[in-house]
């Protein structure tokens, strides 16, 4: 069975036809593992894209992501734990003062239809909650949202505090919201890459793991 | 309820029975690349610029907020509220994040300013107020605290009655508090915009304060925002909202606000809008 229909389903977020033909390669005896890589996450890649070139907007997005989820549920409890293929572990919240959550949530979605784990820390995060986080989750990436500039404080201050603290060797720093600029994000704080929108997000964080897009 | 701002000789009436207060939004850096990066510099050209334009496609108070990266946002208002206070007569809406910022506008402006913003927050509440009241301000309420914005109507209408009480107890009176019931991206939730005007009615009745919208953000990830976002204060206006921000430069904005008037018996004889629509469509 040729399962492209499945990539393209996700790709036009059709959630039913999508589970039905994830089901159907379940039966087909498909290994999970490779229907999750080769079919699903490159549909998701491609909403992605097609997002940053304005092909596409928000809710479409959102339906695409939703739909993958949906298919990624019914694999995952096929896949023995210690080969699930958890991409890394995202650390990430809205920093101390700011209460926005909608840039946050988009990233969230499009990091778990990716394939890695997110751990989500909510809004108003002070930074020791961050460091902590980080330290307990093994986290690769934490991710830093501010959309008001009372943030950029505390952006600074929790890039530093992970960079400081002793997981600060191994922890990469993405940052992203309305207030942010890449001179802001790379140069004053020190964080490793600065996102401009939910997609492009993503994109940095793999290429910061180094895992091809 | 009648609220009025007012700086030297302009004053401007904002209540139910009047027409539309235009509040300009284009004087804030976020979502605009290049006031942010004139800003960043320090330089207030531009500033002045979108003062003169705004208050020329209409607006009738002017939003100013500053806020970029790594600039002094106090020293930075400051001077931005003396340029447009030179360049335009309206009054204006300082709005900052940060109340040392609030004071430093405030302090350079002659009249009854507006504020933007407190919110349902303790510590906001507690920073804010006493500036607003020292300065004789109005301010704006933002129905969110610190767990964030609720999408239920009931518990964002119990915000807004909590920022008017601590209003109160600070000595500004109930007409100076002009509450904001958020607007939320109607993309990622479709029930946002229904959650918002449920909200805006809510508030009128209850407590019958002016109330304003910053109603772009109902149209985040969408194709036609301006559409969107010109439907949409139509029917803000009608459950209540009195003085929404939005960007009067627009042809698409200001003709729904304009219309909005018209239909909602505030433009007699259709005059106001036959006469802006004159003096954009000339008959030469």
């Amino acid at each position: 069975m040729n399962l492209d229909a499945l990539t393209e389903a996700v790709v036009k977020g059709k959630r039913k036809d999508a589970v039905e033909l994830t089901q159907q390669a379940i039966r087909d005896g498909h290994d999970p593992e490779k229907i999750i890589n080769t079919y699903l996450i490159p549909g998701l890649n491609r909403v992605g894209e097609r997002f940053q070139k304005r092909e596409i907007f928000v809710p479409e997005m959102m339906i695409s992501a939703k739909t993958m989820q949906a298919c990624v549920e019914l694999l995952k409890p096929l896949i023995a734990k210690d080969t699930a293929p958890a991409l890394g572990v995202i650390v990430i919240g809205t920093v101390f003062g700011d209460l926005h959550d909608i840039g946050k949530n988009l990233v969230k979605l499009l990091l778990e239809s990716s394939g890695f784990k997110v751990v989500d820390l909510g809004e108003n995060v002070p930074s020791q909650k961050f460091v902590e986080a980080a330290r307990l989750h093994d986290a690769s990436v934490v991710g830093l949202s501010s959309l008001l500039t009372t943030g950029d404080p505390y952006v600074e201050e929790t890039v530093k505090a992970i960079k400081a603290s002793d997981v600060g060797a191994k922890v990469r720093i993405i940052c992203g919201g309305a207030a942010l600029t890449p001179k802001f994000v790379e140069g004053q704080c020190g964080a490793d890459a600065y996102a401009k929108d939910a997609a492009d997000g993503v994109n940095k964080i793999k290429k910061l793991l180094e895992i091809a897009v | 309820m009648e609220t009025i701002l007012q700086r030297n000789t302009c004053t401007v009436t904002i209540g139910p029975q009047h027409p539309l207060v235009i509040i300009g939004e284009r004087i804030n850096p976020t979502g605009r690349k290049k006031l942010a990066c004139a800003l960043e510099k320090g330089e207030l050209d531009l500033v002045r610029d979108e003062a003169v334009k705004q208050v020329a496609a209409g607006a009738h108070v002017l939003d100013v907020n500053v806020g970029v990266s790594g600039i002094d946002e106090p020293g930075l208002l400051r001077d931005a509220v003396k340029v447009v206070c030179a360049a335009v007569a309206v009054p204006l809406c300082i709005d900052s994040a940060l109340p040392s910022a609030l004071a430093a506008g405030l302090s350079v402006y002659e009249g009854k300013a507006l504020v933007n913003s407190v919110n349902g927050e303790e510590r906001k509440l507690k920073e804010v107020l006493p500036i607003v009241k020292h300065y004789g301000a109005a301010v704006v309420g933002l129905t969110m605290d610190d767990d964030g914005i609720p999408r239920d109507a009931g518990r964002r209408l119990a915000i807004a009655e909590k920022i008017v009480n601590a209003a109160q107890k600070e000595g500004i009176p109930i007409e100076d508090v002009i509450i904001d019931p958020l607007a939320m991206a109607v993309s990622t939730d479709s029930m946002a915009a229904v959650e918002t005007l449920k909200a805006i009615s809510r508030v009128r009745e209850k407590l019958g304060v002016n109330q304003t919208l910053g109603a772009s953000n109902i149209s985040f990830g969408l194709p036609e925002r301006h559409a969107v976002n010109a439907l949409f204060t139509a029917l803000a206006v009608a459950n209540g909202v009195t003085c929404p921000i939005l960007d009067p430069t627009v042809w698409d904005i200001r003709r729904a606000a304009l219309l909005t008037d018209l239909l909602l018996g505030k433009d007699e004889w259709c005059m106001n809008f036959i006469s802006v629509y004159r003096e954009k469509f000339p008959l030469d």
